[in-house]
């Protein structure tokens, strides 16, 4: 029983990741075939995984609820939205529109995702301005150089930073193009050397935190 | 204006508007909306998630098409299950098992492929070109990515920020200095990237207003005026009602 508690799911570990390994190397209709297939798969499971995700969110949400937490209230809020939207959903397929009429979920979509969506990620633009009055000071040549590359960069952004200093627009798209370029290739490479090794350590069942704890 | 558009306008100004209420401090208007946000966000996802894999990927081709094989991810998906049933969880490990296992597989290929050959390809380029005579020539235009002046600031950059990050040798001497290079470009990507960061949000609070803008109009039944008036009043109540509460009283 401990073999297929342990051993199993190392050994499945191992010849899926040596078999997807080597497909890569095998350029034969039927190994393209099957990476096609598998990547199907991997979608299909992915869709379980997020059944463990929702019933983690729904069960914190019922003890709120059932215990009478403060702000019980915005729990039923977000269960009333939660199941409103797969209702009416599961009602129209799954289809924002048919024959180019909008359905009540595309109306969701349009009239409370997106603007919802919007302004959430909208009001940060206030909170990062208020961050960087706080940490921009140029306290050193280092953070004098990421205050003076931020503002370059805002300025070529925008007609108005172009107008009143011409260069921006040039300087911007160098500092892109080429010093941001260089440093995130740096790190890429970086990256990617661990994300190598770390999938080596899972292959070869050095690294197992994946499997989780619990009994043997 | 169809009546779904004009109740479309009021809903979506009157989210809009709640949330933007967290500006001036946490309040109940903003915690419905936030909380809604999540509600029919993950409710949409599962509705999306419904469609694409149960429908589309499971349903149609085994029940249409005959593709049984496709019982094999079911099976496994099933066993992620596993893990509400205490006697059975190590199940579960099996279908991680084959996730991380085939994630790990295909990674290895490609990731040595395309983000280490492929950069190290493009970051080790010729430092002079050949002239059209035939002479070697140094070319120093920084607007054109492909000059010999911007190849060599990328290979410093790039050869800079690895040794900053390489920790295996202390940092001192040449090292240093170049380890120290790798900062300076570091910082200017740093700030290259916020900037740019602070220019899309910009652009997605002008989207807003100008939603909010529009929404003002006759032809919406002015939501937008009315709905702020509505949560201005409603913040104003609010903060009242919680300076009235004792301190702690909840």
């Amino acid at each position: 029983m401990i073999y297929l508690r342990r051993q199993l799911p190392l050994l499945i570990t191992f010849v899926m990741g040596v078999v997807f390994a080597g497909q890569y190397y095998v350029p034969h209709p039927r190994s393209e075939l099957m990476l096609t297939e598998v990547t199907k798969w991997l979608q299909i499971i992915g869709g379980f995984a997020l059944v463990l995700g929702v019933t983690s969110l729904f069960h914190l949400h019922a003890v709120k609820i059932r215990r009478r937490e403060p702000g019980w209230g915005y729990s039923i809020v977000l269960y009333a939205g939660m199941l409103g939207t797969i209702a009416i959903g599961l009602w129209v397929n799954g289809k924002e529109s048919v024959n180019g009429a909008m359905t009540a979920f595309g109306w969701i979509y349009s009239n409370m995702m997106v603007p919802l969506q919007g302004t959430m990620f909208a009001i940060l633009a206030f909170f990062i301005a208020s961050a960087a009055y706080r940490s921009f000071r140029a306290r050193s040549r280092e953070a004098a150089l990421l205050l003076i590359a931020a503002i370059i960069v805002m300025m070529g952004r925008v007609p108005l930073g172009e107008m009143l200093l011409p260069v921006s627009g040039d300087l911007t798209q160098w500092i892109l193009n080429v010093l941001n370029t260089s440093v995130r290739r740096a790190i890429l490479i970086g990256v990617s050397l661990g994300a190598v090794a770390l999938s080596l350590k899972i292959i070869f069942g050095i690294e197992r935190a994946y499997l989780g704890g619990g009994r043997e | 204006m169809p009546f779904e558009t004009v109740l479309g306008a009021w809903v979506a100004t009157g989210l809009t508007l709640f949330i933007f209420t967290f500006l001036y401090q946490d309040n109940p208007l903003f915690k419905l909306a936030e909380h809604l946000y999540v509600g029919v966000s993950v409710g949409y996802t599962i509705v999306k998630v419904y469609d694409t894999v149960i429908v589309r990927l499971l349903y149609e081709p085994m029940v249409k098409q005959g593709d049984w094989s496709l019982l094999i991810p079911l099976g496994i998906g099933m066993l992620m299950l596993a893990r509400y049933v205490p006697k059975i969880a190590w199940l579960s490990r099996i279908a991680f098992a084959f996730i991380v296992g085939v994630g790990s597989g295909l990674a290895i290929p490609r990731v040595i492929s395309s983000y280490i050959l492929k950069q190290v390809e493009d970051t080790v380029r010729p430092l002079v070109s050949l002239a059209s005579e035939g002479g070697p020539t140094f070319t120093y235009n920084l607007l054109d990515p492909a000059s010999n002046l911007n190849a060599l600031v990328l290979l410093i950059g790039v050869v800079s920020v690895l040794f900053y990050f390489f920790f295996s040798v202390e940092h001192t001497g040449p090292v240093r200095v170049a380890a120290r290079t790798g900062i300076l470009f570091l910082m200017i990507a740093f700030g290259a990237a916020f900037g740019y960061t602070v220019m899309a949000r910009m652009s997605l609070l002008i989207g807003r207003f100008t939603d909010l803008i529009e929404f003002a109009d006759p032809r919406y039944g002015r939501a937008s005026l009315w709905l702020l008036v509505a949560t201005v009043a409603t913040l104003i109540v609010s903060s009242a009602r919680r300076r009235e509460q004792p301190p702690g009283g909840g």
